[in-house]
């Protein structure tokens, strides 16, 4: 078995520029030839680096433009009243195509518990909304290829799914701190008294100074990611010796999924930092199924972010909540890694 | 007096926000009594989602973002 080649840089063609740019940077100004180890290092950062960045601009301002008039008010009304069959999984949709900031967690999962939506819905929403948004998904597209890209969006939406039927299943609400649970009971009884206001129609206008300032907003927020995920990605292209990681951490090794989630853990990062690192794992051999695993922990799993949920869930739910996603994300990594052969 | 308060669970952008006000307060000599609130239970009781949220006289006003300098200085003298 070989390695598969998920990166299909040949046929993206528009990102040729960015090669060339910094081919030009790399051998013509700095005068490195792409076959020493600093100089292949420098041209993936250039190369990279340039290509995210113009990417996350342009895409960024589309995409807030389209979506200008989405707010998280809506969603909760929408999900407020579902049947709960479907609610998983439209929770689980917003909590991909929504963005918020991971500080406004706790409004957000008292929002929604207070306009009487259960636990595992509301957990389905946060669970995806960090392992899935347009700035992860445009990365993964320009730097895996867009097989990795559906893979990876329908196992962030899978576990965000089955986590939040999960937490139901055990009545996770019993875990609530008091104020919490008590306002959940209030809201299914009121069934959502507070209506928000009608919000008119957006002009072109003000679609366009929304994008503006979010493209701004995340744009300032992310570039370090880019840099730091970049940079990681790039010294181990240039640095660790090929085949290395293959032989070490290839798929016939079972603990290097439980390792690589484990080790995603104190890695607290943005799936804008952990995606270049990611393509270059692969590159080298990482098997996808420990890449995916790995990533997914970085991203969704950090001891920051618990502690903060602690201000409305109990230690043991918490502590159900930890376990759930690491064996989600351990479970993934070996069945990525055992159906590898067969895609 | 107007009072303001700035709901948030300890976001950069709450701290940010109340900076942001007590200056063009000071800027203007208005007087105001600006309370950052980061308690959940009271958060939820104003049923926001979005932080920064600020609220003037008990009026939410505005939500997710640290607030414009125009929109600042329109509170403070309305």
């Amino acid at each position: 078995m070989g390695i598969i080649h998920y990166t299909n840089r040949g046929k993206y063609t528009i990102f040729q520029v960015f090669t060339d740019i910094a081919s030009w940077l790399v051998v013509d100004i700095l005068g490195l030839s792409r076959a020493t180890k600093l100089g292949d290092a420098l041209h993936f950062f250039i190369e990279d680096t340039t290509k995210i960045f113009f990417l996350l601009l342009v895409m960024i301002y589309v995409i807030a433009l389209l979506r200008a008039s989405m707010n998280l008010e809506r969603v909760r009304d929408y999900l407020a009243g579902k049947h709960k069959g479907v609610g998983y999984l439209l929770a689980a949709s917003f909590g991909a195509i929504t963005p918020f900031c991971s500080c406004s967690s706790i409004p957000v999962f008292l929002g929604f518990t207070s306009a009487g939506i259960p636990v595992g819905i509301t957990m389905s929403f946060l669970i995806t909304s960090p392992l899935i948004n347009e700035v992860a998904v445009l990365l993964l597209l320009s730097l895996l290829g867009w097989k990795f890209t559906v893979l990876y969006v329908v196992v962030g939406m899978s576990i965000g799914i089955l986590s939040g039927v999960f937490l139901d299943a055990i009545k996770a609400e019993r875990w609530l701190q008091s104020f919490a649970a008590k306002a959940l009971v209030q809201g299914k009884e009121a069934s959502l008294s507070v209506k928000v206001a009608h919000i008119s129609a957006l002009s072109l206008k003000e679609r366009h100074n929304f994008a503006k300032e979010e493209m701004l907003e995340i744009f300032a927020r992310v570039w370090k990611w880019v840099i730091v995920g970049v940079g990681l990605g790039a010294s181990l292209h240039g640095f660790v010796p090929d085949g290395w990681i293959q032989e070490h951490l290839g798929a016939g090794q079972w603990w290097s999924v439980p390792s690589a989630v484990l080790l995603g853990i104190p890695l607290y990062s943005n799936a804008t930092g952990v995606i270049p690192v990611m393509e270059s794992l692969i590159k080298q051999g990482l098997p996808i199924g420990t890449t995916l695993a790995f990533c997914m922990s970085t991203v969704a799993a950090s001891f920051p972010e618990f502690i903060l949920l602690k201000q409305v869930m109990q230690w043991r739910l918490l502590a159900v909540l930890f376990l759930l996603l690491l064996s989600a994300f351990t479970l993934i990594g070996w069945i990525f890694n055992f159906l590898t052969p067969f895609i | 007096m107007k009072e303001i308060k700035v709901l948030g669970t300890g976001c950069a952008k709450c701290t940010k926000s109340v900076e942001v006000i007590t200056k063009i307060a000071n800027e203007l000599n208005i007087e105001v009594h600006i309370t950052k609130v980061i308690d959940p239970e009271v958060i939820m009781a104003y049923s926001v989602m979005t932080t920064p949220t600020i609220i003037v006289d008990e009026i939410n006003v505005h939500s997710g973002s640290i607030p414009h300098r125009e929109a600042i200085i329109r509170w403070l003298k309305g």
